[in-house]
């Protein structure tokens, strides 16, 4: 994508070095570590093992697209890892009671569509916080899909059920078509519709955006729709790709999601961002992680560097904004 | 009050300007508080009585000028320097944390402790200064649970906790009842008898001249004069209050309408909350009604009911001749209102978004198909649109959180303007903005009404609102009190707008 995708507040702003960073720092330090990763060992750049990093993070991508939309629109949401994983439960329990893995792969977005609408009327209709109505609803939804397992695994026999998680195009993987066609999409929702533009005013300024007659509930609950239609799609990759359903599968997706929407400098106060910076964000984080494992490093610095990284980002967007 | 005490200057100002944006707040005052007086400041809406109480509390820092309290001239003047000089500014909103208990409140920042550990005793200590002021208030009682007659005294409390010998109390008695009011000036006596300064900034001429020992009347920030009050009435401080005629030209009018002509919106008996108290009035296309009253004698919330955004009690309110159902601001918009509210950065734009989005916001739908905006016939659209009201920078990618306040009023015109809306609510449509701009915007607003739209227009500058408008409604506290025709001299209507010539003190 181009920087044309991405959800500018002005290309008239004074021109400066931190506006520049806070839009293309984590493209910066994306290409920083792939080149240093490049060079500093054989391993990394194969064909393998770049379309075994897309691939493996493809779902978290996804989720973090749409958590985008949330986050620019002034929300959190806290339940993706929960709706992945009752998703992904769903979808196995299906596909193994009546056979059909078509059916079964179905489900899961719907299913978490369903829950996101739930996080959605909660939030407007309660007038609750989204960050509280999400962080209870997670552990409602994480409740559920324990229950719905009894704690177990549901593997799912049926033929042809790890084609979606495993299959391709070529040697592209669908998940990775799938990912392309979730960015694109929520791009052009966001710069090209007057959805996307409701949720830029909502975020922005929610009390101009109701006096100027937008129905402020309704974008924020599509958003949270959306979320939890992301949670799902991520779902159905996820379960096609192990061959069971999990009820713990989705555990501590939320929080890496956020944080590469983070990393791509869209405001935690809303109103500004882009869906291909979260995109980079994603890929960051994994990149770390697979820098970690080839390089050999001490794995107990891992999830040390990562928050370095985090931090740094949050305080050069910070700094950007000040002015 | 004994002349020796009278001798003693507890806090002098000279030469202090402030200006805000395009606003000179204050020009060069100059003015003594006496010790134990306790010293009146009135003055139109923006005369800088407020801005002048703050100043010596150290909430604004002047641009030139210098404060002496007590006798020392400060330098590096803020909230902490001053309360440690004992200045205390108790402002309009009171500042209490809610959760917290009276006593917790009133020692708050003068906690003892060890190494952070409070000290126990802090209700004893709390009953020494209650047995001292006697206000009878619980120490452990929520400041929540309490009214805000009792919330202000627990802020007195507090300024007493911090040895405060001047207090600047800013429109203490506009959230009171009359009751409540009558105990505060007691207080405020009771503050003056063990010595204690009073600054105390208000909008009513009767406790000004029943309460205070002297009065300083500000226009334009500057000071017009300070006197005994003994020697003052109500009308001579309301002709002092008087401006010269403003310096702007106000264009012509357009024709008013005909008398038969039907409103295109109506109120009838209105009543919202408790800031709109049975409100009638009309407006027919082509006319510009104006609100002329006080800070916070509900104009502003007048026009919130009238478009839907808070809700009506009781009462109708009419729409081209039918009474409306649903009401929400979507829904007045779409049956052709437009509102420019009074808080433009807040409420107006949307800061992080360019021009053409704030433009065209309330009116995609015309911009779109199936969802999907045009975006070339949005810009374009935006683009003519601002270059014939002259917005600066005219560029439709502008980022409005730089501009002038002149020229983002400008963005909210062309927004409301590219609807084409039979009716127009302006609430303060001037406010700090620059003389040019607002030439400009007097032309906008009488070319609207020109072209047939009907317009509601709320100021605080009455030369505005008597200058533009064909009808003018007095407001206040929530109630509309007459109407008079344009052109009414501003003195009469600030005449009427204080109470001066009524008897009885109904307000406050």
């Amino acid at each position: 994508m181009t920087a044309s995708a991405s959800a500018r507040p002005a290309p008239a702003a004074p021109p400066g070095v931190l506006p520049f960073i806070r839009r293309y720092a984590v493209l910066i330090m994306l290409a920083v570590l792939f080149v240093v990763l490049s060079v500093s060992t054989s391993s990394f750049l194969t064909v393998t093992n770049l379309l075994n990093i897309l691939n493996q993070n493809a779902p978290l991508a996804i989720i973090a697209v749409a958590g985008t939309l949330v986050v620019i629109c002034g929300g959190f949401d806290l339940s993706t890892g929960a709706i992945f994983s009752v998703a992904n439960v769903v979808a196995a329990w299906v596909a193994v009671n009546t056979g059909s893995p078509v059916l079964g792969l179905l489900c899961a977005p719907l299913v978490g569509a369903a829950l996101g609408a739930v996080n959605g009327a909660a939030i407007t209709r309660l007038r609750i916080h989204s960050f509280l109505a999400t962080l209870a609803s997670s552990l409602v939804y994480g409740g559920l899909a324990v229950l719905i397992t009894g704690g177990f695994l549901i593997s799912v026999e049926a033929p042809g059920f790890t084609a979606l998680g495993r299959g391709g195009i070529g040697p592209v993987y669908y998940a990775i078509v799938i990912l392309l066609l979730f960015a694109l999409l929520a791009g052009f929702l966001l710069n090209y519709t007057t959805f996307g533009r409701y949720v830029l005013s909502v975020g922005g300024n929610a009390e101009a955006a109701e006096l100027s007659g937008i129905r402020v509930d309704r974008v924020k609950l599509y958003t949270f729709l959306f979320s939890g239609l992301a949670a799902g799609v991520a779902a159905a990759i996820g379960v096609s790709r192990i061959g069971s359903g999990q009820p713990q599968a989705g555990d501590g997706l939320q929080l890496l999601a956020i944080a590469a929407v983070i990393l791509g400098g869209t405001s935690i106060y809303g109103g500004v961002g882009a869906i291909w910076r979260s995109v980079c964000g994603v890929y960051l984080l994994a990149l770390i992680d697979n820098g970690f494992d080839i390089l050999n490093a001490n794995p107990f610095f891992k999830d040390l560097t990562t928050g370095v990284v985090i931090l740094a980002a949050v305080a050069l967007s910070a700094a950007s904004k000040r002015r | 009050m004994p002349a020796a005490t009278r001798e003693a200057v507890a806090a002098a100002v000279r030469g202090l300007s402030k200006r805000f944006g395009s606003t000179q707040a204050l020009d060069s005052v100059t003015l003594s508080f006496a010790a134990g007086e306790v010293h009146g400041l009135v003055g139109e809406n923006g005369a800088g009585k407020s801005t002048l109480g703050k100043m010596i509390g150290g909430l604004y820092h002047p641009d030139s000028g210098e404060i002496e309290i007590f006798g020392s001239p400060v330098r590096r003047w803020d909230t902490k320097r001053a309360q440690d000089a004992g200045v205390v500014v108790i402002a309009q909103e009171l500042c209490l944390v809610p959760a917290l208990s009276v006593a917790q409140n009133v020692f708050l920042g003068r906690e003892r402790s060890t190494f952070g550990v409070l000290h126990p005793g802090l209700v004893q200590r709390y009953a020494e200064l209650e047995q001292v002021c006697g206000f009878g208030l619980p120490a452990d009682a929520p400041v929540e649970s309490l009214s805000i007659a009792d919330q202000q005294k627990v802020e007195i409390m507090r300024a007493l906790a911090r040895d405060a010998r001047i207090i600047v109390m800013d429109e203490p008695t506009s959230s009171l009842t009359a009751d409540e009011a009558a105990r505060l000036h007691e207080i405020m006596r009771w503050l003056r008898s063990r010595g204690t300064t009073v600054i105390y900034v208000t909008h009513f001429l009767e406790d000004v001249l029943e309460n205070c020992d002297r009065v300083t009347v500000m226009r334009d920030g500057r000071v017009i004069r300070t006197s005994e009050t003994a020697t003052e009435t109500k009308s001579g401080l309301v002709e002092a209050m008087l401006g010269e005629p403003a310096d702007v030209l106000l264009p012509e009018r357009p024709p008013p309408p005909s008398p038969e002509a039907d409103p295109v919106v109506e109120m009838r008996e209105v009543w919202s909350g408790t800031a709109v108290r049975g409100v009638s009035l009309a407006v027919r296309p082509g006319e510009i009604v104006g609100l002329a009253g006080l800070v916070g004698s509900g104009r502003t919330e007048i026009a919130r009911a009238l478009f839907g955004c808070d809700r009506v009690d009781s009462g109708e309110i009419r729409f081209c001749g039918r009474p409306v159902g649903a009401r929400s601001p979507r829904a007045s918009i779409s049956r052709g209102m437009a509102m420019i509210p009074e808080d433009r950065r807040g409420q107006g734009l949307v800061l992080l978004r360019p021009t053409f989005e704030n433009v065209t916001l309330p009116h995609l739908r015309g911009f779109s198909r199936a969802g999907v905006l045009a975006r070339r016939a949005e810009r374009a659209a935006v683009k003519e649109l601002i270059d014939r009201l002259g917005v600066r920078p005219a560029q439709v990618d502008g980022d409005v959180s730089v501009y002038s306040g002149g020229n983002q009023q400008k963005v909210l015109f062309a927004k409301w303007l590219l609807g084409r809306p039979e009716f127009l609510i302006l609430d303060e449509p001037t406010r700090g903005v620059d003389v040019g701009a607002k030439a400009k915007i007097y032309q906008l607003i009488v070319d609207i009404a020109a072209s047939g739209t009907a317009v509601l227009l709320i100021s605080s500058e009455l030369e505005e609102v008597v200058g533009l408008s064909h009808r003018v409604h007095l407001v206040r506290q929530g109630a509309l009190i007459g109407e008079v025709p344009a052109d009414t001299s501003v003195d009469e209507i600030l005449q009427r707008l204080f109470g001066v010539g009524e008897e009885s003190r109904g307000e406050s």
